[in-house]
């Protein structure tokens, strides 16, 4: 092989490297329309027995994507999550970065949380904010406790933060109570 | 090749005609610019001199070259001509470099001496991808908050101080003065001192995003009068729904998503995320500059921002037909 070959060979090669840099999409828009109408989906924590509901086709397309959990990022200090939850540690609210989930942990289960608010202050979201908002809020949510892949959270936090960046976040770990099973 | 250039000269001539209109550094509309434009030209001419005086010259040595072959050995005797002609170009450089360093000086001290007196104070934050506009008065009551919309008086030196919630901006009004960036977390200044009535359009000019171009800030001088008359209508709160399809609008933007991040003076609208709405329908334009202002374009903007405006900060709500018609009745009505 000369060495012509050898050279347009390699080149090629890491040409062919270029198609790990693709990132996922951001896809600004959502799903066009009527996604403001309350979704089906029942709450998913029940007591007694563990019902099986089918997973969100949702949660895989929010829980890996950077531009939701970036988007989501600002919804959470621009819509004053901060105030009760502060930036995950908790206050008035509960810590968001810990490995405890009342109202369970997966994407879904924390939109709901968002969406219909839950007992002792935390406020209904529905119709304040769009479906998307509420996900991509979620998603960032989820990812406090460093659930979400390193290479989709932000290295640095937009405001001014004592904690560790989100890249050194510990991966709390996920109780069986709020396991996919649920 | 004369051809050539001649030909360059004639299709390259209708792009000078971009420098005219609303958005032009060769506007002269501001005290700045005006003296800017004069340095500029000063430059130009001065620069043009010399470059002419360097062609000229080489072309001259061309002309009168001298084969000098290795082996003649003969050392070539610069000739007393030369000597002074050498000596002439570099006093004539120094002299050069000098007047026009004094001149930078002197235009910048100037422009800072005025930027010393500003009679009123105007704040702008920037945000991806629009303008928050607020006049500023001792009294917090009378303070003006608009969007995307800069009125100046013609003739007072105004100050802008100028923020950013995210990212870098700059703010560039060319017609009227240089560029100024907007760094979160510090506050910037620039003075403007409009000097001609009329309409101008700012851009922002450091790139900030996907929507970057469509960050645009309408300049409205007019006179000291029509200036006061805008002030007084912008500090009303807004107006009361008038219609039952406004009262529904009205019942919509005040309880559901768009006032999570809209604030409209008044009403329980309080959102402090996007612009304000106090008075959306007396502005130019809809969006920084995206479109026109028209039932129309609202209509468009309000049923799908994200194909108006692709991945600015307002999402896409799917409001139902009957409710996308109060709405735009509803923010029709807050002239």
């Amino acid at each position: 092989m000369s060495s012509h070959c050898r050279n347009s060979l390699a080149a090629m090669a890491a040409l062919a490297l270029l198609a790990g840099c693709d990132r996922e999409n951001s896809d600004a828009r959502g799903k066009p329309f009527g996604e403001t109408i309350p979704s089906t989906s029942p709450d998913t924590v029940f007591p007694g027995g563990q019902k099986q509901v089918p997973l969100d086709p949702r949660l895989a397309a929010y829980g890996r994507n950077a531009f939701a959990i970036a988007q989501g990022q600002q919804l959470f200090g621009a819509m004053n999550c901060v105030g009760c939850h502060s930036h995950g540690g908790g206050g008035m609210g509960p810590a968001l970065m810990d490995a405890e989930w009342r109202y369970g942990g997966r994407i879904d289960q924390i939109a709901q949380s968002i969406s219909e608010g839950r007992p002792n202050g935390m406020p209904a979201w529905r119709g304040k904010l769009t479906d998307q908002q509420i996900w991509q809020l979620a998603a960032y949510v989820q990812s406090l406790s460093g659930q979400a892949p390193k290479d989709a959270v932000g290295s640095r936090a937009e405001e001014l933060s004592n904690t560790p960046p989100q890249t050194q976040t510990k991966r709390e770990p996920v109780l069986p109570s709020d396991s996919a099973q649920q | 090749m004369m051809r050539r250039g001649l030909c360059a000269g004639v299709v390259s001539a209708p792009c000078l005609a971009g420098c005219t209109g609303i958005q032009t550094t060769l506007g002269g509309a501001g005290a700045d610019d005006t003296s800017f434009i004069r340095l500029f030209a000063t430059f130009l001419v001065v620069c043009l001199i010399m470059y002419v005086l360097v062609v000229g010259g080489l072309a001259a040595a061309l002309a009168n070259r001298k084969v000098l072959t290795v082996e003649s050995g003969a050392h070539h005797e610069s000739s007393p001509w030369l000597r002074s002609a050498l000596i002439g170009w570099t006093v004539l450089v120094a002299i050069g470099l000098t007047g026009l360093t004094v001149a930078s000086f002197f235009v910048d001290r100037s422009a800072a001496a005025r930027a010393k007196h500003p009679q009123f104070h105007v704040k702008v934050i920037a945000n991806q991808w629009w303008w928050d506009v607020i006049y500023m008065t001792p009294d917090v009551s009378q303070i003006v908050h608009t969007a995307n919309e800069l009125h100046l008086p013609v003739g007072v030196e105004a100050e802008v101080q100028l923020q950013s919630n995210d990212v870098i901006h700059s703010f560039w009004v060319p017609n009227l003065a240089g560029k100024q960036d907007l760094i979160p977390g510090r506050t910037t200044d620039i003075q403007l001192l409009p000097t001609k009535v009329g309409l101008y359009r700012g851009q922002c000019a450091e790139f900030c995003g996907i929507q970057h171009a469509n960050m645009a800030l309408v300049v409205t001088v007019e006179s000291k009068v029509d200036f006061l008359r805008w002030l007084a209508q912008q500090r009303r709160p807004a107006f009361a729904p008038a219609t039952p399809l406004e009262l529904a609008g009205y019942r919509y933007v005040t309880s559901r998503e768009c006032s999570s991040c809209h604030n409209i003076a008044g009403t329980p609208a309080s959102g402090q995320i996007g612009p304000d709405l106090t008075h959306l329908a007396s502005r130019r334009t809809i969006a920084a500059g995206t479109m026109p202002m028209s039932p129309g374009n609202l209509y468009g903007w309000v049923a799908d921002p994200q194909s108006q405006k692709p991945g600015n900060k307002m999402p896409t709500i799917g409001l139902a037909s009957n409710d996308l018609h109060a709405v735009v009745a509803y923010l029709e009505r807050l002239k």
